[in-house]
């Protein structure tokens, strides 16, 4: 028997302590002030020049050219990349290749130089002709520099390089899904696109949402490489600025700024989207999923 | 004599070198129960999945419906057919597995209703009211609206069947339907198909479940090496096995 009077066993029971916790983040923050502090009281960094030019309509627009571009090259690059995972996985050995080669190239070359590439192709084929070969038969004809500007040059380089990347993470998205799966929608009739549709790349979201939102932020400052083209996007616009009134570091401060907001947003639609393609997977009572698959959470 | 739903004669299947059916042959009649027992590796899995042409076949031939499956004959020739049409044969054939392999990414419902509202081109207004009386057969109304995560095993088996059920197929595979299943689920699972069996379902069951076999089959198929070795009704094959190999499995696992 207890004796019900003795309370030696009336004890209370606390986590582990961290002071070191304290003293880590107690430096850091000192670090950190200082660092704000220099950054402030620079004597060559003059912070009215940043305020005045944080909302001109140069930088406004150059940030509409930045978004604009990002989500068209994002969409074509996303619809080019599910192609090119499909046709890897293929049972056709030609498309395999093709789709092999495409990505090769493109992830083997340098950004910069596609972008240079497809800026200068008014140089290597000063004219365009689109038509039937060795026949009179012409749908279109012009100058290269017509026919694709600058702006569509800036798309059409960061859409392909977009594609090859984003193409492996598709693929990958695929593999994850469970081989089983597509043995049940062929058992119940379905076709081999329609299970790719609903059944195979609705699960296979799951997977390749949080690295395409990683491309999504990448593709957001790859466009400013289009001032090589001079394309008008965001840091164009900063930099066409900075070269009038040599006020190099506060306009970079300005871009810089304005691409931190932009890719902090960014952040929000993926959670949802994250969050939307879950759905099935997050654990309700019984057996809980692996905690490496939850998602929508942090 | 009943219509055949399934002829199959001779089928022969190899991975490569390693051959794993080695010419089998055998019929159901519509409305037959036909239990496949065999050890592991035998084929009979594999045998199955030739039936709705999920694994083509090295030679032979199998009739589901007195269509020939997968293939079109052209003198000693069969050509594969194209995916289409063999997506086609597939409708008519409901097949449930080991692992369930529901759709995780939808509820019960949708789970049951996808295929006859995308496939058979159902409106997805009849596809509900099928969908629920459905699931209302396999005892689950109530979990129309829960993910397969949510659900246990033997549930998630019971919705596989209805959504096998909801194309109204003419007969039904069942591969290993309760080895994946906790003891204490298996009943449940095995209640919905004696139901099947007896509103005259066409089946044709792998399973080491013995006492179902023995219950529910009309004709029990003992194959072992790709091979059938015996078959007969479960009486004959279960009870009073004739081959010494029939005799050794049914040692190790009653």
């Amino acid at each position: 028997m207890v004796d019900s009077t003795d309370h030696s066993d009336d004890v209370v029971a606390v986590p582990l302590r961290h002071p070191a916790r304290w003293i880590f983040g107690g430096v850091a923050a000192l670090l950190l002030l200082s660092f704000i502090y220099a950054v402030a009281s620079a004597k060559s960094i003059q912070y009215e020049l940043v305020g005045k030019f944080l909302f001109d309509h140069r930088i406004i627009e150059g940030m509409g050219v930045t978004l604009f571009v990002t989500v068209v090259c994002m969409s074509f690059g996303t619809i080019l990349a599910t192609l090119l995972a499909i046709m890897k996985l293929s049972q056709n050995p030609i498309q395999r290749w093709l789709a092999t080669g495409f990505i090769e190239f493109f992830r083997g070359t340098p950004l910069l130089l596609q972008i240079v590439f497809w800026g200068y192709l008014g140089i290597i084929f000063p004219q365009l002709v689109l038509g039937v070969p060795y026949t009179d038969i012409v749908f279109l004809s012009g100058d290269t520099s017509d026919l694709i500007p600058a702006l569509v040059a800036g798309i059409i380089a960061l859409s392909l390089n977009e594609a090859a990347y984003s193409a492996e993470i598709v693929r990958a998205g695929i593999l994850a899904v469970d081989g089983g799966q597509v043995e049940a929608a062929k058992s119940l009739g379905m076709s081999s696109s329609y299970t790719m549709r609903k059944i195979v790349l609705p699960q296979a979201m799951r997977v390749i949402i949080p690295p395409m939102g990683n491309e999504f932020i990448g593709m957001l400052k790859n466009t400013s490489l289009l001032q090589l083209i001079a394309v008008a996007e965001l840091y164009t616009a900063a930099s066409t600025i900075s070269s009038a009134n040599l006020a190099q570091i506060e306009l970079l401060i300005v871009s810089g700024f304005w691409y931190l907001v932009m890719t902090t947003v960014l952040g929000f639609p993926q959670r949802a989207l994250e969050k939307r393609y879950g759905r099935g997977f997050e654990s309700v009572g019984g057996r809980a999923a692996p905690r490496a698959f939850k998602v929508g959470r942090r | 004599m009943a219509e055949l739903m399934v002829d199959a004669r001779s089928v022969r299947k190899s991975y490569g070198a390693n051959q794993v059916l080695n010419g089998i042959s055998l019929t159901v009649e519509q409305g037959e129960v036909l239990c496949i027992i065999g050890p592991s590796g035998s084929g009979k899995s594999t045998f199955l999945r030739c039936l709705n042409h999920l694994e083509s076949i090295n030679g032979g031939r199998i009739y589901v419906n007195d269509e020939l499956m997968g293939y079109r004959q052209v003198g000693k020739v069969l050509h594969e057919l194209k995916p289409k049409d063999i997506a086609r044969q597939r409708q008519s054939i409901g097949m449930v597995f080991q692992r369930f392999n529901l759709f995780p990414h939808m509820t019960a419902l949708q789970n049951v209703i996808e295929a006859p509202i995308g496939v058979a081109g159902v409106s997805a207004e009849d596809a509900k009211t099928l969908g629920l009386e459905l699931l209302a057969q396999v005892d689950l109304a109530d979990k129309a609206d829960h993910y397969p995560a949510q659900l246990s095993g033997g549930q998630q088996q019971r919705v596989a069947i209805a959504r096998a059920l909801a194309m109204k197929p003419k007969l039904m595979l069942f591969d290993e339907p309760t080895s994946a299943l906790d003891p204490e689920l298996v009943g449940d699972v095995l209640d919905v198909m004696k139901n099947l069996a007896k509103a005259g379902m066409t089946m044709i069951v792998v399973t080491h479940e013995m006492g179902f076999a023995r219950e529910v089959a009309d004709k029990v198929v003992f194959i072992d090496k790709g091979l059938i070795v015996e078959q007969g009704t479960p009486k004959q094959v279960l009870d009073n096995p004739q081959e010494s190999r029939t005799k050794a499995f049914l040692n190790k696992v009653l």
